[in-house]
């Protein structure tokens, strides 16, 4: 009963998202992206053979550094669906009173919040997917360039928009749509921002600046996946030597994967509570 | 095990410092019709809510089919028809249906033949291909009160499902609770629509601020009349008199009114009336109306709020 009880839910969703303008629009946006990521190699590949071939080693390192980039980009475009795409799954329908419908059924109100989450995981994953297959595949094609680590990588940046749509779903048990995004938003540049202050922190030596980088990563660790990920996706060579932006000092720890998982099973818990005794 | 499909004991309700119900107690019998009538904000919608579980109680405890109030199993077997029902409306009318069939976890051809009867019950089967986009007010009404049966429920609640119906549409919900009153289906019927009440009910409650302050039984009643005086020079004895003949008497100058258990009450009145000297002009009897019991229950000093 409960495990069908998911799946209508999922399916419901998955409906429902497919159906909204927004979706659309990212994968509209995903597109276009892919569009210039594909002009931009051209133009780097010219470069590199106008220059000659220096080495092999100094064409790895390009291409990969802008392959990076392009996945960097794929990872902001992620993010923003991840809290966009659910930030309104739950608090939109409590305001219409759609859920009364719903709740009303012999479903567990459990239930609803965790195939709402099911169904955004999903789909904020299979966003992922195309569009980190899109850049990799050009790299692949344009340039026969193949992205080392891969697979952790993207594993790495899927646990992050998982971190992110939780972090959307669990908000909207809560708070209105729009506080929800306002929040949600706020932490994921809290942490974008921490993750620089760490950096300059590092260069400088600033022990301070990097502490406020570690809280604000515990606060919120998508940027230290991130950072874990583009790590996971380089030649040990080209991060020891901390030559772009994807190879910095520090490297975040691989608890931090831990602490991201914890993080994501409490903000569930949140969710669960939050949703068990609201006022529908 | 109790005998009854509902009962609830003080069930209450506060949001902030307003108590929307105050203390609710009342109990359904199966098979019954019930009507749950009050003012607005009389806290009618709040306490069903509470009943299906959608809001927690503040306070007092209930049951529904058995089972304390919110729990998942007893929603197995009921109905529920939202004051404002609102779904997806990219759905047609018969994806609603399905997707709410799947809720109550049937499917197959058992769902299939179930909603298409449903929708022709409904008169919604040429509309059932439609988005429910396309779907007017009383349509949408009409869909939900689909959606709403769809489980063969052994209570359906309905909050004020003829707020946005024609006078058709209101037939059809009329027919519809009769009929489900055949198959020894209870309705839980929210209206301000007191001919209809009064026409499908079998037993309606008057609440007030969260209270059941009246309860009355239809068809119990059939002899009952509003009387209606006019007479010139009533004394107060006679006024003493009067009351204590019908109930709920009330006099304005030469005007007065009550309600009388039968016919036979009337020469009696006249007499009265005659004997005490005063000069009779005007002495009327109606059946007595929901309507008339409402206002005199509810008193008209009763604002909504
Ligand atoms: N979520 C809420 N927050 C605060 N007050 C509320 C809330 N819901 C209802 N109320 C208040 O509780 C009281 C009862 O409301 P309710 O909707 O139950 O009335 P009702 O009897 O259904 O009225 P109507 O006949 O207009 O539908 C009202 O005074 C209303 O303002
Ligand atoms: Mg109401």
């Amino acid at each position: 009963m409960t495990t069908s009880a998911i799946l209508t839910i999922v399916e419901m969703t998955l409906h429902e998202a497919a159906r909204r303008r927004i979706l659309l629009a990212s994968l509209v946006c995903g597109c276009a992206f892919l569009l210039l990521f594909g002009i931009g190699q051209h133009f780097v590949l010219a470069d590199i053979e106008h220059q000659g071939a220096k080495g092999m080693l100094r064409r790895g390192f390009i291409l990969n550094f802008f392959t990076l980039a392009g996945l960097y980009s794929v990872n902001f475009l992620t993010v923003m669906s991840a809290v966009l795409l659910p930030v309104d799954t739950l608090s939109g329908e409590i305001a219409s009173g759609v859920l009364q419908t719903v709740a009303s059924k012999p479903i567990a109100r459990r239930d609803i919040v965790l195939g709402k989450w099911l169904a955004y995981v999903l789909v904020v994953g299979s966003y992922l997917m195309l569009l980190a297959g899109g850049v990799l595949l050009e790299a692949r094609l344009l340039a026969d360039f193949q992205l080392p680590g891969v697979g952790r990588g993207l594993a790495l940046m899927f646990l992050e928009s998982i971190v992110l749509v939780t972090l959307s779903i669990s908000g909207g048990t809560r708070l209105s749509t729009v506080t929800n995004g306002v929040v949600a938003f706020g932490l994921y540049g809290l942490a974008f921002i921490g993750s620089w202050v760490e950096q300059v922190g590092g260069f400088t030596g600033n022990v301070g600046a990097r502490d406020v980088g570690t809280v604000a990563s515990l606060i919120m660790p998508s940027e230290s996946l991130w950072q874990l990920a583009a790590h996971h996706m380089q030649p040990p060579v080209m991060s020891q030597l901390n030559l772009t932006p994807f190879s910095p000092l520090s490297v975040p720890s691989i608890a931090m994967v831990y602490w991201a998982v914890g993080y994501i099973v409490v903000l569930l818990l949140v969710a669960l509570r939050g949703f068990s005794k609201r006022p529908l | 095990m109790s005998s009854y499909l509902l009962e609830t004991h003080g069930l209450r309700k506060r949001f902030g410092d307003k108590l929307a119900v105050a203390d609710l107690s009342l109990a359904l019998r199966p098979g019954e019709v019930f009507g749950f009538l009050g003012p607005n904000g009389a806290g009618k919608t709040t306490s069903l809510k509470m009943i299906l579980g959608l809001l927690e109680p503040s306070g007092g405890h209930g049951l529904l089919l058995g089972k304390p109030l919110g729990d998942q199993g007893a929603r197995a077997k009921v109905g529920f028809l939202p004051e404002h029902f609102r779904f997806p409306d990219w759905l047609t009318g018969r994806e609603l249906l399905h997707f709410h069939g799947r809720l109550y976890g049937l499917g197959g051809s058992l769902l299939r033949e179930r909603s298409e009867a449903l929708l022709a019950r409904v008169d919604l089967l040429d509309a059932a291909h439609r988005p429910l986009k396309g779907y007017s007010k009383g349509m949408l009404q009409r869909a939900g009160l689909a959606a709403a049966l769809l489980n063969e429920p052994q209570l359906v609640f309905l909050d004020e499902p003829t707020s946005g119906l024609d006078p058709l549409g209101r037939l059809l919900v009329r027919d519809l609770i009769r009929d489900l009153r055949a198959q020894g289906t209870s309705v839980f019927l929210n209206s301000h629509l007191l001919g209809e009440v009064e026409a499908t009910c079998d037993r309606v409650v008057f609440v007030k601020q969260g209270r059941v302050v009246h309860e009355h039984v239809l068809g119990a009643h059939e002899a009952h009349r509003d009387v209606r005086i006019r007479a010139h020079g009533m004394s107060d004895a006679l006024c003493v008199t009067l009351a204590s003949l019908g109930e709920g008497f009330v006099r304005d100058g030469d005007r007065a009114s009550l309600r009388v258990d039968g016919d036979s009450r009337l020469p009696q009145i006249a007499a009265a009336i005659v004997n005490s000297g005063a000069a009779l002009f005007e002495l009327d009897a109606a059946p007595a109306s929901l309507e008339q019991l409402f206002l005199a229950v509810m008193g008209t000093e009763q604002r909504p709020g």
